[in-house]
């Protein structure tokens, strides 16, 4: 195969303008931590620090909590017509200004500006679309449920402050799926986005300043997770939603137990994708290649085990191969780069040590040979075969390039297989026979299931998870559930 | 005439479909509204409880799988069985709660009732709570609701019958398996109905019902890592934030005591609370 060589093409960095040090965003206005502590934010890309932001301590969230208990009287007591409006507006907003917020996304995050250009922003204006015409419909939003508390044909109430954590791979989009869905149903919210990514969320909050949103509505306080316990802790919260790692959210549901809080928690993955001997092997190719490297793996719901039929397991991982061969790793804003910079030094060297581990139990290594820069954090696609169910790289979520191969005979093997994991997010189906599909897509236990497709997303499709992935759902109808009081 | 000296039941447990003592030997008093004896209950062990797990568990796979209309069948089976021992029921609930036959019987007729209306419910649920969700992409996106999988459900303690009725039935008509708890004071009309069960063509293991101290089964139930959701209806709230925080271990769902009204109507929200959306996607194309 002739190799093509590409110009960079880089896009400018001049469209967003990033200020020296920022504060949190509390009751509408920026204002540093009460005891001035500050941590930096790098460019994973090149480890240049792109801003120093507050790290928000107990006093801080305090405050910040009280600001959104000060607006939830007015906020809820709003016509849904008029909520949605604000909403309406901040989706415009965001459109607006997406090519700077996507270049923002890609330095502080390290994503490819292809990503964050084509699939981030777009879904980031779209949830709040879509959630902004649900808040004048909120009596049409949970079915099958008699009159609430005995009063027919009122609309659902919604829970009061909502403290949301999100987690740094997709840092305004997990933005976009809280504070919507929070918003239209007439809460109000504290949200601590990631210590490594707070610089969309802080841009979040100008965005609403030009909404002209009431203040107190939306407060952002950034922080490490000690900024997190403390939100969740908080007693003057009734809703946590969270999304990030099953160890954290098992002690968020530790953190709960015994009060009213409402919880939505979306944690970790170790889907499977399956491959049949029937599928089209370029397709499948395609997904599978989509399903693992988008987003560096950095994905919940990556497909991070690959079963694949043993009848075509050669055919396959020889297409497989030279596609990854073709995947171009380097600087997140240029255009052609499909593979950015790992978001940080500790997710890197996470991911170092678990391939380490495939490597010593006996998994074999393969990837392709590339170039990798010499600044910043990177790991090159890589392939493990001769993967059994055992190993860590089986098992743990590496989230991170990093795809384990296993092989299966049957449908019954493949699901076995796929279901053989305390996590229960996502899975992959790929074959030409409809009839098997439905049959996997109903054996398989897991919270989302792409069938001859993968990683696809969208504001009106429920997300979430079985098992220790995690509970609720966020995006749909069932998203407005985890923000009502029903 | 000397009066007839009645045969008396041995209550005993209810797992797998069959009716072991507890593995452990032992019996606890269990006496009527007013301390006097009525018999000896089986007093479950942490062991009893990990064996109706695996009952449990292993009865999964057919109950799930079977078609709603099939499940529906059932528990309309089990109303019919409940029914035709309707006098039975009148006496142990009107013996536990201290009540008159007529407000036991409107008690159990009421559990009757509630059973038929969740038996209805099999083949309906996933219309309501599923969804055909219009993404905007060249997608066929269907959502339906699973069941959970195991739920260990701590029957109400102040409702011996129909408060047990009310938490079992929406958490088994979807096809989820379930270990009951038994009100600790009064379980004798839940090991009864057990025995009622297992004659309404329920698969074993479906249903299974532990006696005893509550906080003794419940704490191995709520750390279970076999157990997908618990319903803590039968907890006080000090027992219900010891479990709620073990139950976190493998991320449990639980459902939290609150109070409830078991004679009013239900609404859907106990159906709805052991359900997993599932979100299908495919391609559309020629």
């Amino acid at each position: 195969m002739p190799v093509f060589e590409y110009a960079p093409a880089p896009e400018s960095r001049a469209v967003v303008d990033i200020a020296p040090s920022y504060g949190l965003f509390i009751d509408g206005e920026f204002a540093g931590a009460g005891d001035g502590k500050v941590f930096k934010t790098l460019s994973p890309s090149s480890e240049e620090v792109l801003s120093e932001v507050a790290q928000a301590g107990a006093e801080d969230v305090d405050r910040a909590v009280k600001a959104a208990r000060k607006a939830f009287g007015t906020w809820s007591a709003l016509p849904g017509s008029e909520r949605a409006k604000y909403l309406f507006r901040i989706a415009r907003i965001i459109q607006e200004r997406s090519r700077e917020l996507a270049v923002l996304e890609s330095l502080d995050n390290g994503k490819p500006i292809r990503e964050s250009r084509d699939a981030d922003l777009p879904l980031v204006a779209a949830h709040f679309f879509y959630y902004a015409g649900w808040a004048d419909k909120l009596a049409y939003a949970v079915r099958g449920r008699s009159a609430l508390n005995g009063t027919s044909g009122a609309d659902p109430r919604p829970l009061g402050v909502a403290g949301q954590v999100i987690p740094w791979n997709f840092p305004l989009l997990m933005l976009a799926w809280k504070i919507a869905p929070a918003l239209a149903t007439g809460n109000t919210v504290v949200l601590k986005p990631a210590e490594t990514t707070p610089l969309s969320a802080l841009f979040f909050a100008d965005i609403c300043r030009q909404a002209g949103l009431p203040k107190g509505v939306v407060n952002i306080v950034t922080g490490d997770g000690s900024t997190g316990a403390e939100l969740v802790g908080h007693p003057g919260i009734d809703k946590v939603a969270f999304t990030g790692s099953t160890e954290v959210g098992k002690a968020i549901a530790r953190t709960v137990a015994g009060t009213r809080k409402k919880v939505t928690l979306e944690l970790g993955g170790k889907a499977a994708n399956i491959v049949f001997d029937d599928a089209p092997v370029d397709q499948a190719v395609e997904g599978i290649i989509g399903g693992i490297f988008f987003n560096q793996g950095h994905v919940c719901c990556a497909g991070s085990r690959l079963l694949v039929q043993e009848s075509v397991q050669d055919e396959l991982l020889d297409a497989l191969k030279r596609r990854m061969g073709t995947l171009r790793v380097g600087d997140p804003l240029d255009k052609n780069t499909d593979i950015g910079a790992i978001n940080s030094a500790e997710q890197l060297a996470r991911i170092r040590s678990l391939a380490d581990a495939g490597e010593a139990e006996g998994a074999e290594r393969w990837a392709p040979a590339c170039e990798l820069p010499s600044s910043g954090y990177w790991f090159a696609p890589t392939l493990f075969t001769g993967v059994t169910q055992a190993h860590r790289i089986a098992r743990e979520e590496i989230f991170g390039p990093v795809l384990s191969v296993l092989t299966f005979r049957t449908p019954e093997e493949a699901v076995a297989k796929a279901n053989n994991t305390p996590y229960g997010l996502s899975a992959g189906i790929w074959t030409e026979k409809g009839s098997r599909i439905l049959w996997m897509a109903n054996k398989l236990r897991a919270g989302v299931v792409w069938s001859n497709t993968f990683n696809k997303f969208d504001p009106a499709s429920p997300f979430g998870g079985y098992k220790e992935s995690g509970y609720g759902r966020e995006g749909g109808r069932h998203g407005l559930e985890a923000y009502l009081d029903v | 005439m000397s009066e007839r000296l009645s045969v008396l039941k041995t209550y005993k447990l209810f797992v797998g479909g069959k009716f072991p003592r507890s593995e452990s030997g032992r019996v606890y008093e269990v006496t009527d509204a007013k301390g006097k004896w009525l018999a000896n209950a089986p007093l479950a062990s942490r062991k009893d409880a990990r064996d109706a797990v695996v009952a449990a568990r292993k009865a999964f796979g057919g109950w799930s799988g079977a078609t709603a209309y099939n499940r529906g069948q059932i528990l309309y089976r089990v109303a019919e069985m409940l029914e035709g021992r309707r006098g039975q029921f009148v006496a142990e609930v009107a013996e536990a709660e201290g009540l008159s036959k007529s407000k036991a019987g409107l008690q159990v007729d009421t559990a009757i009732d509630r059973w038929v209306w969740y038996a209805g419910w099999s083949d309906k649920v996933a219309q309501i709570a599923g969804a055909a969700n219009p993404v905007a992409g060249p997608y066929f996106n269907l959502s339906t609701p699973e069941p959970t999988g195991v739920v260990a459900v701590l029957a109400p303690q102040e409702s011996s019958f129909l408060g047990l009725v009310s938490v079992i039935a929406p958490a088994i008509v979807t096809g989820n398996t379930a270990v009951v708890v038994a009100g600790e004071r009064a379980p004798l009309p839940a090991l009864s109905l057990g025995e009622v069960l297992a004659t309404s063509d329920l698969p074993g293991g479906v249903v299974n019902v532990l006696s005893g101290r509550t906080a003794e089964i419940a704490a191995p139930l709520a750390s279970h890592q076999d157990v997908n959701a618990i319903d803590l209806a039968g907890a006080d709230p000090e027992l219900a934030t010891e479990l709620e925080r073990a139950a976190a271990e493998n991320l449990k769902r639980v459902l939290r005591p609150q109070p409830v009204d078991w004679t009013a109507a239900p609404d859907t929200a106990r159906l709805l609370t052991f359900l997993e959306t599932k979100t299908v996607w495919h391609p559309t194309g020629a």
